[in-house]
């Protein structure tokens, strides 16, 4: 059978391009084959930067004779009823059509249609150029003459030949012969550009290759991966050094070159005071060159040497004359003056700013100490009000909202019984994938580390931390490097003497960077990272830039699982509602500023062309920040911060369910558990007299500033979720309310001591906050559906699921019937012992289980309700709820309602399946 | 007395580097061009390339052009950075099929053997957002070097080039330094002569680089630069105006789009040192960039309505 062979040269296709191009075009080509009826035995695609070749064996040379039959209407049919048939089996003439009969349908029309087969080199001719013509490049161009009409060609670079052989190996094959936009197809190509540019006429693949070989031209992209790979590892062991192994850089150089010839550069050793990190970079960014390292000597096991050696390894496209000393040269001064370049950015990121004489301002608002570098480059990002996000406003303001948040969460986490780590000044700055690796996932022990006492203030480093972690985008080697943000924060911190946990959490503040990036653990990290990524979902829900289907272009899935992860696999109790209320209010407030600015700048214009009197310049002054505007906005925020932090909180969920589902927890526990959750319990009664005069004088601003025009209404709320009157939670900052439950303080020992903490059973309802009966708590729903699940693999568990469902079943059909039910259970109308037996044993499992829930612990609260399964199995064994005394039925549904009520607390039986 | 070939040799002599690239080009058929008379930041800026690279008519053309970038000054102490330079200039429209190999030639000749150095064509796009041009092309490297930028223009002054020009820009700074074997810009030898005849680049340009840099990093006076924006602003948008052909015209043309596309030139090299002074904000400066790309699009239509944009008279 026939082999395909195709070529298309080209100029220099971008090395990033070329694996999928040669992937398409083998794609598009097979897809062409089968579809226009050939079959072929076997295709693999080569390429080169000047080239995409495909390997097509064993096609078939003709495509079958094609024999169809249409069946059209009954012989008896209306003329145009013919008449379509006719131009839908392409005949010209009823007469060529056949009348088949059919015992039931009578006579009716048929048309036999034949396709007579099509020879393979005409289906390639007419083939190729379509798949040339609607070539999916990422970028193309137009080029030349024909450039100047319309329509014209188009490929990534200018394409300057095609090889189309075809033929079966034992004749000699013929040129399938087209033409696209000038080009003709042939069977003559090229070889290396400087080594053999001479005409090369080739037949099939297999003397292609070997030609093209012969020609300086290795067709095989990933042979030319494995020559450079080994020949860089031979030639960095030869020198005493390991090559430091880059995927994405050998699949780009290899994307280069046609002739892979391996060479080492050297540059001065002073360079490698310059972190290995950004030598890496700055070499393979600029140079497309390797870094090699010292090897360790297996027998000496040496720790101490210089994490880079001052040798690279680079790809060159030629055989040269002088065996490439005048390359190595060449290439080793272009990596000097780039490595001076680095030098200097890294010596300059340690000295002073130059407007440090204009920082002041910012210095003072950050408690910044202008002595220190960092601290300088943290002064002149705000002082330059460089900005985060048109709408969500500086970088500034950012990091004043994160590193308020970071400090509230860091009380939280105190009060959790985490503390700071010990300074061990000795700590190197460890980078986060190398050092420990990372604990298993829900190792009980985590965090157990991070909580042993310390010293230190928490919130206080937290903030420190937080105030820090943006400073190095001001650093000039995060300005070449981006990637390296975080990380050179952490050297330079280190280097101006920060804590070590500060240092640590300036990088770890951008992890987890997805689900298997490791977690930071040590509590400064923790508030920072957490702080972080809230406030990032906080502004991009208020500005209405919420992931929509694939698009997710601000990452904010990728924060939710950070966050998720944070807390769940730090054992972590926070309540979201309230962490994410300091930066909504701050940028509900930002907003308002920002609305009321021009509206008053507009008056003023107004009134001083004598356009607006005085009288009404000033009522618009009233109305946007005087007494009226501050009540407009007191009333208006508390609704759009509650609307948005309940729309974040179901995006959370919605997270959530995703990472308990991939950790191997089934769905409908999960979605039991929300459901339990969703009736607000009354909350935070007396806290805080009315949901909007708690919030200002708290956030430490002073009102009268504030304006009091309605601020922008992001459309991202959802404006039918009201506010319950008393669920807003009371928001102090200073008071550090975030995270609630005592009852959580209860298990840990060392949480007793906390002030804030009030005994469990005293501060039952205002403690037990609002928002968690929202399940605002991640942690507590994880905890939730692991009890859940193991509960419903116990017979007990299982029983009383059925039990409960019966009972939810029964009373769904009697609600929809209209059926009186009563409001409370009357003993009195109790007729049969096991209702007795049933109230007695509803009312003690569901105080029982309500006491272990607020104890979060639900494994008891599990226990409580097995207790439940044989008093409910024996009143439906007993009991027929369907009484006729109608106030006997009533309350036999009430005790009903009752049994949903007492597990409800746990968990949404109904939605559990089976 | 040196002899004459020695003194002209590219691996001796700056000059002898630029004068062997203009016979090459000349013999090539390049009309060659002397720099243009204003201040620009890249050789792209010369009316013969922005506005020569639109409409159908072929052109080839080779020049130097002096660049000035107020940013990259470095008072004279960066062996690698100035903020004037020169680049080599060719555009050819439409390229011809085998400009590659044109280019390989003009490397030859100056010197550079590819079977000696690795010269390899690397993936850069070019854009130029102010002159609302972008094109794709590569940046060639020399032993790892970027020497050169080549680039099929597909649109400038927001208009479809039809057809697509070819542009090479070399650095002539980077290609001399090589091919002299130098490593600051300062030590190239000028005229090729040695001893006391011998007049480097930092003879030439040393005290301008110091005084620019000065200039352009602390005295210019921002307010007059400014002004100087906004009247060149205006100035190129009312000739523009001025010139539009009227229907009235018994043949219409543009009258007036060279002299507007110089108030152009003028606002984009403010733009740039106002940028080096420090004074313009990054969201300011995106708007900025606006500004001077809507100037050049309305040149880039004007052009299009004259003789040399291909409008038949």
């Amino acid at each position: 059978m026939p082999d395909l062979l195709l070529e298309l040269r080209s100029e220099e296709i971008p090395a990033r391009m070329q694996r999928k191009a040669a992937g398409d075009l083998k794609k598009a080509v097979t897809d062409g084959l089968v579809e226009a009826g050939l079959t072929y035995e076997a295709a693999r695609e080569y390429w080169t930067p000047r080239r995409l070749t495909l390997d097509i064996r064993g096609v078939t040379a003709r495509s079958r004779d094609v024999r169809e039959e249409i069946k059209g209407p009954s012989t008896s049919a209306p003329e145009q009823a013919v008449q379509g048939f006719l131009r839908k089996a392409g005949l010209s003439d009823i007469a060529k059509a056949h009348v088949h009969s059919d015992p039931k349908k009578g006579d009716f029309y048929v048309a036999h249609i034949s396709k007579p087969g099509r020879a393979a080199e005409e289906i390639i001719a007419a083939l190729v150029p379509e798949v040339i013509r609607t070539f999916p490049w990422p970028k193309s161009m137009r080029w030349g003459k024909a450039s100047a009409k319309p329509g014209s060609l188009r490929w990534v670079r200018p394409l300057q030949s095609i090889v189309c052989s075809f033929g079966p190996e034992t004749e000699e094959p013929v040129v399938v012969d087209f033409e696209v936009d000038g080009i003709r197809s042939g069977n003559v190509t090229y070889g290396h550009r400087f080594h053999a540019p001479g005409a090369i006429t080739v037949r099939r693949f297999d003397d292609y290759s070997a030609k093209l070989e012969a020609a300086k031209v290795v067709v095989d992209a990933d042979r030319r991966k494995e020559i450079i790979r080994a020949d860089a590892r031979n030639m960095a062991f030869a020198g005493g050094l390991e090559l430091v192994e880059d995927d994405g850089l050998l699949e780009e150089v290899s994307g280069l070159v046609e002739w892979p010839v391996v060479l080492m550069g050297e540059f001065e050793e002073d360079f490698l005071q310059i972190p290995a990190e950004v030598i890496r970079l700055t070499i393979r960014a600029n140079q497309k060159c390797f870094v090699t390292k010292p090897a360790i000597s297996p027998t000496r096991g040496e720790i101490n040497h210089p994490p880079l050696s001052n040798r690279f390894v680079l790809v060159s496209n030629i055989e040269a004359s002088d065996g490439g000393r005048e390359i190595a040269h060449g290439n080793g001064k272009v990596v000097r003056a780039r490595l001076s370049d680095a030098l200097y950015f890294w010596k300059t990121d340690q000295g002073d700013v130059p407007d440090l004489g204009e920082l002041k301002p910012s210095a003072e608002k950050f408690g910044l100490n202008l002595a220190k570098p960092l601290d300088q480059r943290m002064a002149r990002l705000d002082h330059l009000n460089v900005t985060f996000h048109a709408k969500l406003g500086t970088q500034g303001e950012r990091v004043e909202r994160i590193a308020r948040l970071a400090e509230e969460i860091a009380g939280v986490l105190e009060r959790q019984g985490f503390h700071p780590t010990p300074d061990l000044r000795s700590d190197p700055p460890h980078r986060g994938e190398g050092g420990a690796p990372a604990p298993p996932v829900s190792s009980p022990s985590m965090g157990e580390v991070a909580r042993r006492a310390g010293g230190g203030d928490l919130a206080q480093l937290a903030r420190r931390a937080a105030v820090l972690a943006k400073a190095d985008l001001q650093t000039e080697v995060v300005g070449e490097f981006p990637e390296l943000q975080g990380a050179m924060g952490r050297k330079y911190a280190a280097l101006q003497g920060e804590r070590a946990s500060v240092a640590a959490a300036i990088e770890e503040h951008y992890k987890p960077q997805g689900p298997s990036d490791r977690v930071p653990t040590d509590p400064v990290s923790i508030a920072v990272a957490l702080a972080d990524k809230l406030d990032t979902l906080v502004g991009f829900w208020a500005i209405d830039e919420k992931p929509t289907g694939s698009k997710d272009p601000f990452a904010l899935r990728r924060a939710a699982l950070g966050v998720i992860r944070i807390l769940v696999e730090n054992s972590i109790s926070l309540s979201l509602l309230r962490a994410t209320m300091s930066p909504t209010l701050d940028l509900y407030i930002k907003f308002q500023k920002e609305g009321s600015e021009p509206l008053l700048a507009a008056v003023d214009t107004l009134a001083a062309r004598g356009l607006a009197t005085a009288g009404y310049r000033q009522e618009v002054y009233d109305r946007l920040v005087g007494e009226s505007g501050k009540e407009a906005f007191a009333e208006q925020t508390p609704e759009m911060a509650w609307a948005l932090a309940q729309s974040l909180l179901s995006f959370f969920h919605d997270r959530l369910k995703v990472y308990l589902r991939d950790q191997g927890a089934r769905h409908d526990l999960i979605d039991a558990v929300l459901a339990s959750g969703a009736t607000p319990i009354s909350p935070l009664e007396g806290e805080m007299s009315a949901p909007g005069s708690g919030l200002q004088p708290a956030r430490g601003q002073a009102p009268s500033t504030e304006g009091g025009a309605v601020p922008p209404t992001p459309q991202s709320l959802d404006k039918r979720s009201t506010l319950p009157p008393s669920a807003l939670p009371g928001i102090s900052p200073t008071r550090g309310e975030i995270g609630q439950s005592p009852t959580a303080e209860g298990r840990k020992p060392d949480r007793a001591s906390a002030g804030q903490a009030a005994p469990a059973e005293a501060s039952e309802q205002s403690e037990r906050s609002a928002v968690s009966g929202m399940n605002d708590d991640l942690l507590t729903i994880v905890r939730r559906v692991e009890a859940l699940g193991k509960f419903l693999e116990s017979e007990d568990g299982r029983n009383l699921l059925a039990g409960t469902k019966r009972a939810a079943n029964i009373l769904a059909a009697e609600e929809k019937k209209g059926t009186a039910i009563a409001d409370a259970v009357e003993p009195s109308l109790f007729r049969e012992e096991a209702e007795k037996n049933l109230f007695a044993a509803v009312n003690q499992a569901e105080k029982q289980a309500g006491q272990a829930i607020q104890n979060e612990d639900f494994s008891a609260a599990m226990l409580s309700l097995s207790a439940l399964r044989e008093p409910v199995d024996s009143f439906f064994e007993r009991v027929l709820v369907n009484d006729e005394d109608a106030a006997v039925r009533a309350n036999r549904l009430a005790l009903l309602s009752r049994i949903r009520a007492a597990t409800g607390q746990v968990a949404d039986f109904s939605k559990i399946a089976g | 007395m040196t002899d004459a070939p020695s003194i002209l040799d590219p691996k001796r002599s700056f000059q002898g580097l630029i004068l062997t690239l203009h016979n090459y080009w000349a013999a090539y058929g390049c009309v060659v061009l002397q720099p243009y008379d204003m201040e620009v930041g890249a050789g792209t800026f010369h009316p013969a390339t922005t506005l020569r690279a639109l409409g159908p008519k072929g052109w080839n053309a080779a020049y130097v052009q002096p660049s000035r970038r107020p940013k990259d000054g470095r008072y004279g102490e960066n062996p690698n950075r100035l903020q004037h330079y020169y680049q080599y200039q060719v555009i050819l429209k439409p390229n011809p099929p085998n400009l590659q190999e044109l280019y390989l030639g003009s490397l030859k000749t100056i010197g550079v053997d590819p079977l000696l150095h690795d010269i390899r064509f690397v993936e850069d796009d070019w854009e130029s957002p102010t002159l609302g041009a972008w094109g794709l092309g590569w940046e060639c490297w020399c032993d790892g070097m970027e020497v050169s930028q080549f680039t099929y223009f597909q649109q400038v002054c927001g208009i479809e080039c039809a057809p697509v020009s070819g542009e090479l820009t070399y650095g002539l700074e980077r290609l001399a330094m090589y091919v002299q074997g130098v490593d600051s810009v300062y030590d190239l030898n000028f005229n090729g002569r040695e001893g006391d005849e011998k007049v480097t680049y930092g003879d030439v340009f040393l005290q301008a680089e110091q005084e620019y840099s000065r200039h352009n990093f602390e005295y210019a006076n921002t307010a007059t630069l400014l002004r100087h924006f906004e009247d060149a602003e205006a100035e190129c948008q009312a000739l523009l105006a001025a010139g539009a052909p009227q229907p009235s015209d018994n043949a219409p043309m543009h009258k007036i789009v060279f002299p507007a596309y110089d108030q152009c030139i003028k606002a984009s090299h403010a733009f740039n040192l106002l940028d080096a002074r420090g004074v313009i904000s990054p969201t300011e400066r995106a708007r900025y960039i606006l500004r001077v790309r809507n100037l050049a699009k309305a040149c880039g239509e004007a052009f299009l309505q004259t003789e040399a944009g291909g409008l038949a008279a």
